[in-house]
């Protein structure tokens, strides 16, 4: 059962602003989805190694050389805001 | 007759009659924008169409067959995308109000090898937003409608990829299948879909969901054109690392010779149980009888973990989501908030205002499985029963060649009927869900109709890179099977 300031909190770490009705939804919502997740505890995975991801591939290098792949311009073409050909975000910090 | 009826046709016919110059490149796209124009007000398939990138295409295509140039197998065949990979200089949306207005940058390697063998791009089809969800019904934009019938869902989260085949805007199309996003909505729609093994096809230019799982997968109205999509779209690529370097085996022919005589087929005892519709349980019954009359033993099989797939999934999926979608920030692409003074109420007010209802439960669901005390709770724990049932899969293909099961608990069900319970939403997936947590191939095939008229579709799983085994037995199936699986309503208008 996940607590309302559980929910706040985690909507905090997910910089979402939720709505007061969002908080009270995801609240029930979210502690009936993990009341059925609960049934994994039933199983017994002692000594049993995570699974990350189906194949067996680790750590695929290539070399390190530098090339162009965008003008400046493509990239900040999808920019919501930009200036003097950079992103702008308002200011950070109190 | 060859031209007026050109949409019912197959991705075979309509590349045959391309290649022998009855047909051209220009007129098919003609025909097919002619289908969508009177198709598209009842279905809602698309979030965009992509003419001058298709009349670009037809117009290259017509000049290099009349200077008597080599084309392939796929040439001049029409093709819808999955509005959730790249095709440069065209929107990519997700069906999401976040990148509404994104164009993207470069193109998938996926749709790359289409375009590079002369398929035809005709447009982007809607889907669940960022493919979270089985009904389609979470797009910000529309609500696709089941060509069978407009008020069940197409399912999902591929459900514009799926009706637009079903109802013959285009031969194939491109889905994604991270929990069985082109399996459950072909079954919906009577079509056939496939998720291939994970690394088959390059996911570079799909926009990431969850990254262990996802795979690029075809629609068709019939096995061979899946075979052929799959064959174009296959093989190594560099830009992506989870891709695997394996040589990509000749399908067409494989599929075309591969008999199921003394093939050891399993049927899945999990998912004929409890929860499963009675007239898909029947219609999995019937299908037995089919493979036995090609000369396959079936067997019931047990994998005792498979009970677990979907709290796994809900997991993993939603925990490799909100890693994925924290790109979504509004500072280098996509919706910004109005107004926003600093930095954080920005990104907290942009995500809030850019995402919709589901994709925030996932988000939350899955920053709550991986933060601070609970990770080995949740995520650590989901990934050990992943383990356990990868090691079902394994084991049990020892003893048999494939494996069958229905692909969905029911057949389409009405809008609006489960979303405001997520979790019978996600309870859906059951069948579907374990091939993408083992990284296996599965096909869903259209085996019947329930007593509404309303497809049914049937599951085929494969070990780890056996497409060619699925093909050859959805193949063979399909012709033994031989249902009608033609969407009368949507046949080509006269």
């Amino acid at each position: 059962m996940l607590s309302k300031q559980q929910v706040e909190h985690v909507a905090k770490l997910a910089r979402l602003s939720l709505t007061e009705d969002e908080v009270e939804l995801y609240t029930k919502q979210l502690s009936k989805i993990l009341d059925y997740i609960d049934q994994l505890n039933e199983v017994n995975t002692k000594g049993i190694e995570p699974m990350t991801q189906p194949i067996p591939t680790v750590n695929v290098m290539r070399e390190d050389i530098v090339k162009k792949q965008f003008d400046r311009s493509e990239v900040l073409r999808n920019a919501p805001y930009e200036e003097y050909g950079f992103f702008r975000v308002p200011k950070i910090g109190e | 007759m060859s031209k007026s009826n050109l949409t019912e046709k197959s991705a075979k016919e309509i590349n045959r009659l391309f290649l022998n110059k009855e047909i051209s490149a220009k007129e098919i796209v003609d025909a097919v924008y002619k289908q969508i124009e009177i198709v598209e007000p009842q279905i809602q398939a698309l979030n965009s169409i992509t003419k001058d990138l298709a009349y670009k295409q037809a117009g290259e295509l017509d000049k290099k067959i009349s200077k008597g140039e080599k084309l392939s197998s796929i040439a001049g065949v029409p093709i819808v995308v999955k509005d959730v990979i790249c095709v440069k200089t065209y929107p990519a949306t997700c069906s999401s109000k976040i990148l509404e207005n994104f164009i993207a940058p470069y193109e998938a390697a996926s749709t790359n090898k289409l375009w590079e063998a002369g398929a035809i791009c005709i447009g982007k089809s809607n889907m669940d937003e960022f493919a979270m969800g089985s009904s389609t019904e979470n797009s910000a934009f529309k609500k696709t409608k089941n060509p069978w019938n407009l008020n069940t869902v197409p399912g999902g989260s591929s459900g514009g990829s799926a009706a637009s085949v079903a109802s013959m805007e285009v031969p194939v199309s491109l889905g994604t299948d991270t929990g069985g996003s082109v399996r459950q909505p072909a079954s919906f729609c009577g079509v056939v879909g496939l998720k291939p093994t994970y690394g088959r096809v390059s996911r570079f230019g799909l926009i990431a969901f969850a990254s262990s799982l996802d795979q690029i997968g075809p629609f068709s109205r019939n096995v061979y054109d899946t075979a052929l999509v799959l064959q174009h779209i296959s093989g190594y690529d560099l830009k992506d690392s989870t891709s695997l370097n394996v040589e990509v085996p000749d399908y067409i022919n494989k599929i075309t010779t591969t008999s199921l005589k003394g093939k050891k087929i399993g049927l899945i005892k999990e998912l004929m149980g409890d929860g499963i519709d009675s007239e898909v349980k029947k219609s999995i019954e019937a299908s037995v009888k089919i493979f036995n009359n090609l000369e396959a033993e079936v067997v019931e099989v047990s994998l005792p973990n498979v009970k677990y797939s979907v709290p796994i999934y809900y997991i993993i999926a939603t925990a490799e989501a909100s890693s994925n979608l924290a790109r979504y920030d509004g500072v280098k692409y996509g919706y910004r908030t109005a107004g926003a003074k600093e930095l954080l109420p920005m990104y907290a007010k942009t995500r809030q205002e850019g995402f919709g209802a589901e994709v925030k439960r996932r988000i939350m669901l899955g920053t709550y499985a991986l933060s601070s005390g609970y990770y080995d709770a949740y995520y650590k724990k989901a990934q050990q029963v992943r383990k356990l049932v990868a090691q079902d899969f394994l084991n049990t293909f020892e003893k048999v060649d494939l494996l069958i099961s229905p692909t969905c608990p029911t057949t389409a069900f009405e809008f609006g009927s489960r979303v405001d319970d997520p979790l019978s939403m996600y309870i859906s997936d059951i069948a579907t869900i374990p091939a993408n947590l083992a990284g296996l191939p599965a096909i869903s095939i259209p085996c019947g109709f329930d007593s509404r008229k309303l497809p049914i579709g049937l599951q085929i799983i494969a070990p780890s890179l056996s497409e060619e085994l699925l093909l050859s037995a959805a193949y063979s199936f399909e012709y033994a099977c031989n249902i009608n699986i033609t969407c009368r309503s949507f046949l080509t208008a006269k």
